[in-house]
């Protein structure tokens, strides 16, 4: 670690905000959609990783409880975790679960379903979580979203310090679905280029 | 002589850029998003890549020059 630190090196800071301030104001989760679409674009315009290997404030959060604070028993990880199936599956699963909830969404948009204020962990367990819900001037189905996003964002930092704490510091990043989309746009976009190396 | 390298196995690498964090010596690049490339003119053999990497796949090897 002799580099120099630079100012992307403090993003975990910003993860770490997200995370407490869904525990105040649901409306905040909204902001979590920065780090579903500046990945992907820097992807398909880009065609690397930047994202992962620079920016992304979650992998450094795993990094800095996992190695600096010592949370991490820093194992390998099992092979079936890395194993490209494992990864692809889960990436699907994902995207089928995030597809779910934009459809619970827009069921409360239309006015269907009325606002469910919990926060679902790990696809299962629903944890009531009205407090940070203060009534406002949109429709019920920002808020919707906002509780749906937040889910997401909370089950993959949940499974992240699981993976961290078993197996090395950044273990979610062997199975992160954005970094399994990344890589895939990645290898669609560099096919003809990637030989050379 | 005879030194040791870190290789990575390219299939299995995330491309998650672990490893080019710790590298003392700048040798992890991670060009196409795919998978790192070590260069080894510049790769000391440290081991702190292998020990960082999430995934496991990457070992120093002896390399005979
Ligand atoms: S794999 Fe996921 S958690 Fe890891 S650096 Fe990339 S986006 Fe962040
Ligand atoms: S840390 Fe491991 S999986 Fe990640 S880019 Fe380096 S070699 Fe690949
Ligand atoms: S063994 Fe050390 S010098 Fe060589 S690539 Fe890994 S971290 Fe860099």
């Amino acid at each position: 670690m002799n580099r120099k630190k630079k100012w992307y090196d403090y993003l975990w800071l910003v993860s770490l905000t997200y995370l407490i301030l869904g525990f105040f104001n649901i409306l905040f989760a909204w902001l979590g959609l920065f780090c579903f679409f500046i990945p992907l674009l820097i992807a398909i315009i880009n065609g690397n990783k930047a994202y992962c290997n620079k920016y992304c404030g979650r992998g450094q959060l795993f990094a800095l409880i996992g190695g600096r604070f010592g949370l991490s028993s820093k194992k390998d990880i099992p092979k079936w975790l890395k194993s490209k199936t494992f990864r692809y599956g889960f990436l699907i699963f994902f995207l089928t679960m995030f597809c779910l909830m934009l459809w619970n969404t827009y069921l409360v948009f239309a006015g269907n379903n009325d606002l469910n204020m919990i926060v679902t962990l790990l696809w299962t367990f629903k944890l009531p979580w009205h407090w940070v819900y203060h009534g406002m001037l949109f429709s019920a189905g920002v808020a919707q979203f906002a509780f749906g996003f937040y889910s997401v964002m909370l089950t993959s930092t949940v499974l992240g310090l699981l993976t961290m704490i078993l197996f090395k510091p950044r273990s979610w990043c062997v199975y992160c679905p954005m970094g399994t989309m990344t890589q895939l746009i990645c290898q669609a976009k560099n096919r003809n280029t990637t030989q050379e190396n | 002589m005879i030194r040791k390298k870190a290789v990575v196995s390219i299939n299995e690498c995330v491309a998650c850029g672990c490893c080019l964090k710790v590298c003392p010596r700048n040798a992890i690049s991670i060009p196409a998003g795919i998978h790192s490339v070590i260069k080894h003119e510049l790769c000391v053999g440290c081991g702190k890549c292998v020990k960082e990497c999430p995934a496991s796949v990457i070992s120093l090897e002896v390399i005979e020059e």
